[in-house]
């Protein structure tokens, strides 16, 4: 498969905590740009949701944060980062079903516990970085091959 | 299943377009939840869901859901049915409980969305 | 229909209150808002959810609910199982999807 990338490309969208106005836009700009370069749908769709998810965690827990995007021919490194309250037990975070989200999130369809699972089932490498009180920085590697 | 088979299963309104739009419809999808959403889905997918506002249409778009119809009669904003035209995201609404939507549907032959 | 022939002829793993089985399921809601369901669930529905915050017991018990299925493989907290004992609700989980387990008991209770 030829990608029209030479080089690297990168970029970052500024994410503003609470908007759900506009929670999804970031993603949603990069969904656009991976198919303008050509890479294969279901790559996209996988760099899609995990970017999605990481998006709507900062949207929902978080006063701010900013997402970057890394895009070689090889593949695709996302970093969210954002001034959050932290995650105090990270192995207990990534446990599906696990949430602290607010009953006020739960009723806007968010907080099942899916949030980070889904980040880490749909990228090649992922991690996750929190200082309780400071925030989190999140990093996804999706391979285009 | 096509659009508007589905719209006279559920009684539904077509709220985004004037005529049904020519999709074909392959599985549906009940939830409220949108990671769930995010995490089952398949491609040509319908969305049946109780949830009206914009971030719905940007997880379906993301999730690659072809249409979404509102349970209980639930109409979505102007903000909402905006973002779903530029989408390309067919919106219906329904009188249905999101049970009774499933059920009527899934009688009438449409599968559930294969869990991965 | 009685819960205990739901369970069997959806091949439902019950996860606690298994005496509580033999009530009669008067029809069924879907929903993962917990607003939705102390809303417009009936009495003696059953629940069919993605959701499992605690919450879901208080909300069945308080609703009077024949039980509550939880869909797509969803891992349930020991304290959710442990205050649904306690409550004597019925959990039952199953890796089917929503949609379909709706569209079954449809059929089977029409």
């Amino acid at each position: 498969m030829a990608l029209n990338i030479s080089g690297a490309i990168e970029g970052s969208f500024q994410l503003i905590g609470g908007n759900f106005a506009t929670a999804g836009e970031a993603s949603t700009q990069l969904k656009l740009k991976l198919t303008n370069l050509g890479v294969h749908e279901d790559i996209i769709r996988r760099a899609a949701i995990a970017t999605f998810e990481a998006e709507m965690n900062v949207i929902i827990y978080a006063a701010a944060g900013r997402l970057h995007y890394y895009i070689t021919q090889q593949s695709i490194k996302i970093r969210v980062e954002d001034m959050g309250p932290g995650i105090e037990d990270i192995s207990l975070a990534m446990q599906e079903g696990y949430s602290t989200a607010p009953e006020w999130v739960r009723e806007m369809g968010w907080g099942a516990g899916m949030g980070l699972p889904n980040m880490k089932k749909n990228s090649d490498k992922f991690s996750i970085d929190s200082v309780v009180g400071e925030g989190t920085t999140v990093e996804m590697v999706i391979n285009f091959s | 299943m096509t659009l508007k088979e589905i719209a006279e299963i559920l009684n539904a309104a077509l709220i985004t377009d004037s005529e049904y739009p020519d999709i074909n419809i392959q599985n549906a999808c009940s939830a409220d939840m949108m990671s769930a959403v995010l995490y089952y889905h398949t491609p040509n997918s319908l969305l049946i869901t109780g949830l009206t506002q914009p971030h719905v249409i940007r997880t379906a778009e993301i999730a690659g859901i072809k249409t979404i119809v509102f349970v209980l009669n639930k109409k979505p904003d102007d903000s909402t049915i905006e973002l779903a035209r530029q989408k390309n995201i067919p919106l219906l609404s329904t009188p249905c409980c999101m049970y009774t939507a499933s059920g009527r549907l899934y009688q009438a032959g449409l599968p559930g969305c294969l869990n991965k | 229909m009685k819960l205990s022939e739901l369970v069997e002829k959806l091949a439902l793993d019950v996860k606690t209150f298994k005496d509580g089985l033999q009530i009669e399921i008067k029809g069924a809601y879907v929903s993962d808002l917990l607003s939705d369901v102390m809303a417009n669930a009936g009495k003696c529905d059953i629940w069919i959810t993605l959701q499992t915050h605690l919450n879901i017991v208080a909300v069945a018990s308080m609703k009077g609910l024949a039980g509550i299925i939880i869909v797509g493989n969803r891992p349930v907290q020991e304290e959710v199982l442990k205050k649904a004992e306690e409550e004597k609700i019925a959990i039952l989980t199953t890796p089917k999807p929503a949609f379909e387990v709706a569209g079954k008991i449809y059929q089977m209770l029409k």
